[in-house]
């Protein structure tokens, strides 16, 4: 280990939480989080209904692997390493679609969407020995899902996934309540694009709420401009004070009483007159089938909701689903969707995704302001010979359930999980 | 001037108003003069740049990158004004290079223009970022101008990538 193997210091007496900002541009950490977080714990790699039908597939990168995940004949859900076993092209070079069988464009070697070998071309040259089962696509040993949300894990001895998930499984629970029969989809079309930034840099802003009114100061006037009632208490950063939560195993979200608008259901003016009812009437179904308390709480609260690693769901003005890959110490692919209740209207699909670009997204009002933000911060690192440390102290007088959204309780939680694991 | 396989002098007037729209375009939004640049646009614009897996996708089904009302429109020049716009302050210097000017009649008193374009984003202690890609306006005649009823800009790229992000006026 080098000179920087410890990267968190926690000091109880003092208050003080310090990152050495060396966690955020050193190719040595990075390896060790590639070998001890990105190969041991569970990763996202895709929800269920992105390929509903059997045959159906897509390609992407997870944690830097290029991944085939896909439904077999049989509706089983696969997620293929995309590499020829032959001489490593990757096999499946189209983004989505449906297929029984994915044919390697080097040599010509086909498998079935299961993963198996289905024929070589000229397999007599290999003679009697060749055992056409040794040539699968490789898998992951381990692929599980909770709720349609579907995880890899390349560490045959892990926890299983809903262990895994500890207390987040409430907090899914919760956004999935949206939906009458308790499923959401993703919605066609996807936002990728690059930060360059430290990956954790990006869990840090999720679940940052200190930043909002600062960062976001323009989105708080478009919402102040489209009468949303943004006044504060003195002292307040935000016009309603919500809670930092600590959800196990690294995960944690914030727990906020909603005071801007809600699809599910939280009507405000910018959604226009004729979709007030609408509103109400997704409401009162909220209320009929959960009860008062149960519906006000999916209605009227909004967290951003971190899965350890680089899973991140933020249900607020809109619900997304993002994650995102470290391609080196100072660079990220971020990939984010929206989500929305299968039931929906073309009317309320539509309010959704209006409503979701009014804060995320890379043309959002908001989004382009943290990748700003988070480029400046690791623009600063370079000074890290005189300017060692991140402060990540704030709020750390009170215990955590005392903790606020604007508080950091939340962020120590990932960092001492992170420190437990890179600094073992 | 309905087959756009044949060239049709009694076009050209009308391309060179639709070029000279474009140009007029990318140098107001070059200079940041976005008010200026809004009133080439009508009162009820809208503006959209959809996502780089669904190019030709329709907004109400589908998470686009932009996807502005006029409503909106206004409010996005508002926040391009205020210097807590941090992802463009100081305000980027782009360039913006349009070729491969085309119209065609659509629907009712509407024109189909398009362009194709590239526009450089410079800002400091940065690489410049590149857009690529193509136009497809909806123009109207208003009091005798031709007026942007709908802007387009479709990205040729597979995904953002390493443009990062829409924060000016594509
Ligand atoms: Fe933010």
């Amino acid at each position: 280990m080098g000179q920087h193997a410890r990267y968190v210091f926690e000091d109880a007496a003092a208050d003080r939480f310090l990152v050495h900002r060396a966690a955020f541009f050193s190719e040595e950490v990075l390896r060790l989080e590639q070998e001890r977080i990105f190969q041991k714990c569970w990763i996202y790699v895709g929800h269920s209904s992105e390929i509903r039908n059997p045959g159906d597939y897509l390609t992407r990168n997870v944690a830097g692997y290029p991944i085939l995940f896909s439904r077999d004949n049989d509706g089983k859900v696969r997620a293929l390493v995309n590499v020829c076993p032959h001489r490593g092209a990757i096999v499946c070079r189209e983004r989505s679609g449906n297929a029984r069988s994915f044919h390697c464009m080097y040599h010509g070697w086909t498998f079935n969407n299961d993963g198996t070998l289905r024929g070589v071309p000229g397999q007599d040259a290999y003679g009697p020995k060749f055992d056409k089962s040794r040539y699968s696509l490789p898998e992951p040993p381990r692929l599980e899902s909770y709720r349609d949300f579907w995880f890899l894990n390349f560490d045959p001895d892990a926890v299983d996934l809903h262990t895994y998930l500890a207390g987040a499984k409430d907090y899914i629970d919760l956004i999935l309540d949206q939906s009458p029969s308790g499923q959401m989809e993703i919605i066609s079309g996807t936002q990728e694009y690059d930060i360059r930034a430290n990956w954790k840099l990006l869990v840090e802003n999720s679940v940052d709420d200190y930043h909002i009114l600062i960062t976001h100061r323009t989105w708080i006037n478009y919402m102040a401009n489209s009468g949303v009632d943004m006044r504060r208490k003195p002292g307040e950063m935000l016009p309603k004070i919500g809670r930092g939560v600590e959800l196990g195993n690294g995960h944690l979200t914030t727990d906020n009483p909603n005071y801007r608008g809600r699809p599910v259901a939280a009507w405000i003016s910018v959604y226009g007159e004729e979709a007030k009812e609408d509103v109400a009437n997704i409401k009162a179904e909220l209320v009929s089938r959960l009860g008062e308390a149960r519906a006000e709480r999916v209605a009227n609260t909004n967290r951003n909701l971190v899965i350890f690693p680089n899973l991140v769901i933020n249900d607020g003005s809109s619900v997304t689903v993002r994650n995102f890959t470290p391609v080196s110490p100072t660079l990220m692919k971020v990939t984010s969707f929206a989500l929305g209740p299968v039931e929906e209207t073309a009317e309320q699909r539509a309010r959704r995704l209006h409503a979701f670009l009014t804060f995320y997204g890379p043309g959002g009002f908001a989004t382009p302001d943290d990748v700003a933000a988070l480029e400046a911060a690791q623009e600063g690192y370079s000074a890290h010979r005189i300017a060692p440390f991140n402060d990540i102290s704030r709020g750390m007088h009170k215990p955590m359930a005392d903790q606020f959204d604007t508080d950091e309780g939340h962020i120590r939680v990932f960092w001492r999980r992170w420190r437990e694991i890179v600094e073992a | 001037m309905n087959d756009p396989a044949h060239y049709d002098p009694a076009n050209e007037a009308l391309r060179r108003e639709v070029e000279w729209l474009f140009y007029r375009e990318a140098e107001l939004l070059d200079a940041w003069k976005l008010d200026e640049w809004r009133a080439l646009l009508t009162e009820d614009a809208s503006y959209f740049v959809p996502p780089n897996d669904k190019p030709h996708g329709d907004h109400n089904n589908t998470l686009f990158i932009v996807a502005d009302d006029h409503v909106r429109l206004h409010e996005r020049i508002v926040r391009l004004k205020d210097p807590n716009c941090h992802s463009e302050y100081p305000p980027s210097r782009t360039r913006r290079f349009i070729s491969n000017v085309r119209v065609t009649p659509a629907s009712g008193n509407e024109w189909l223009a398009r362009a194709n374009f590239i526009v450089h984003r410079n800002r400091r202690n940065s690489d410049v970022r590149i857009f690529t890609g193509e136009y497809i306006n909806r123009l109207v005649r208003l009091n005798g101008a031709l007026k942007i009823h709908e802007r387009r800009a479709i990205l040729d790229a597979e995904e953002l990538g390493a443009m990062g992000a829409v924060s000016f006026i594509l």
